[in-house]
């Protein structure tokens, strides 16, 4: 593997903890957590740094909270929050960020609706795809009462992949090398 | 480094990671396996009685719990609302002590063992052409990185504020994901230049 991509790994790594520093969104009254800007590192990392390197960013970034380091919102990290309600969410990080890479790979002059389209693909569809039966196992709870609890948060994602859409479109025209 | 780890010289810091994380491996997994209230409520006051034998408060036990707290009284709710209360205690207890376990492994653990350990066993990939410096290398980066970025990004936020900008994301955003990529394309040159062999 080249210099360029080990470098690229590490900052999208890093990107996803320093984006976890960010003051989260919490709706206090509604009792739910907050949420995090985290998850926009996960469709950065695929959709600018690629499949494999977005990939492999947040199996190192998922590496590095299971060895401890407090990087997710609000500080948590070890491997506790692998076993807990959100375990599916987190290890679905890499596979997401490398299916969004696919998707943005194959239509470089996407527009904006395709390329939102493919960052929602991975971002959102395939996270919860993969974090919903954890939570369902890990609670004993079923398929569709975890969809449920999920609902609340599908706005607050949507708002993230359009960020994320805004900023890859931008960035393509900031930096054309890319 | 920031870190979770608390020093200590319990048989729980003194254990290497790797027996450690496989002894913590085969715990969660019975723990999954095991259906019975009664045997959960055990497996729960063992881990708790380990925390001060690492010479750890219940505090510290607390804390691990503390964030957790709204989705365990959401799963309480929904199991004793559908399924009833012992199936509810047991699914929260369940939880509980499966990440009290694994927080106790984290909190006796240096990052930088568990990190060293991990690499180690990257050896073993080692044929399908993972290479363990490597990964050293974007661990440490990945480290750098981070108070890097938040740096940049209290930057770009002064700058924009000047501009009465500081308020909109994009203005912010854009100009750090620039200089962020311009650096990383900057320092893998300047390893490159430095004879760094990839």
């Amino acid at each position: 593997m080249d210099t360029k991509s080990i470098v690229y790994i590490a900052l999208f790594a890093a990107l996803t903890a320093a984006l976890g520093l960010m003051p989260p969104i919490s709706f206090a009254g509604l009792g739910l957590p907050p949420i995090t800007a985290q998850s926009l590192g996960v469709m950065l990392a695929g959709a600018v740094a690629g499949p494999r390197r977005g990939g492999l960013a947040m199996l190192l970034f998922i590496v590095l909270v299971a060895a401890g380091l407090p990087l997710l919102a609000g500080g948590r990290g070890g491997i506790g929050v692998f076993l807990g309600a959100s375990g599916g969410f987190l290890l679905a990080w890499p596979l997401c960020a490398a299916l969004i890479g696919v998707l943005v790979q194959a239509r470089p002059d996407a527009s904006f609706v395709t390329l939102a389209l493919a960052i929602g693909l991975g971002g959102l569809v395939l996270m919860y795809a993969c974090g919903i039966p954890w939570m369902a196992f890990v609670g004993k709870l079923g398929l569709s009462k975890s969809l449920a609890i999920m609902v609340a948060y599908v706005p607050g994602d949507l708002v993230k992949v359009v960020l994320a859409t805004l900023i890859v479109r931008g960035l393509r025209r900031a930096y054309p090398t890319l | 480094m920031l870190d979770l780890y608390f020093p200590g010289t319990s048989f729980l810091h003194r254990m290497s990671p790797g027996p450690k994380m496989l002894t913590l491996m085969v715990a969660a997994t019975l723990l999954f396996i095991n259906e019975s209230l009664v045997l959960t409520v055990g497996a729960l006051v063992i881990v708790l009685a380990l925390y001060p034998v690492a010479g750890l408060t219940m505090q510290q036990a607390w804390k691990q719990i503390r964030p957790l707290l709204w989705i365990f009284g959401l799963f309480f709710a929904l199991q004793w609302w559908f399924s009833g209360l012992t199936l509810a205690a047991y699914v929260v207890l369940r939880l509980a002590a499966l990440i009290l376990l694994a927080s106790l492994v984290t909190l006796t653990t240096r990052s930088s063992d568990m990190i060293e350990t991990m690499t180690r066993a990257l050896g073993f990939l080692r044929p399908l052409g993972v290479n363990p410096a490597k990964v050293g290398l974007a661990i440490s980066l990945a480290l750098r990185f981070i108070p890097v970025l938040a740096q940049i990004t209290q930057e770009v936020r002064e700058a924009q504020k000047a501009r009465g900008l500081e308020r909109s994301v994009i203005a912010v955003a854009m100009p750090v994901a620039i200089r962020t990529l311009k650096m990383a394309d900057d320092i893998s040159d300047a390893i490159e230049s430095r004879g760094y062999r990839s």
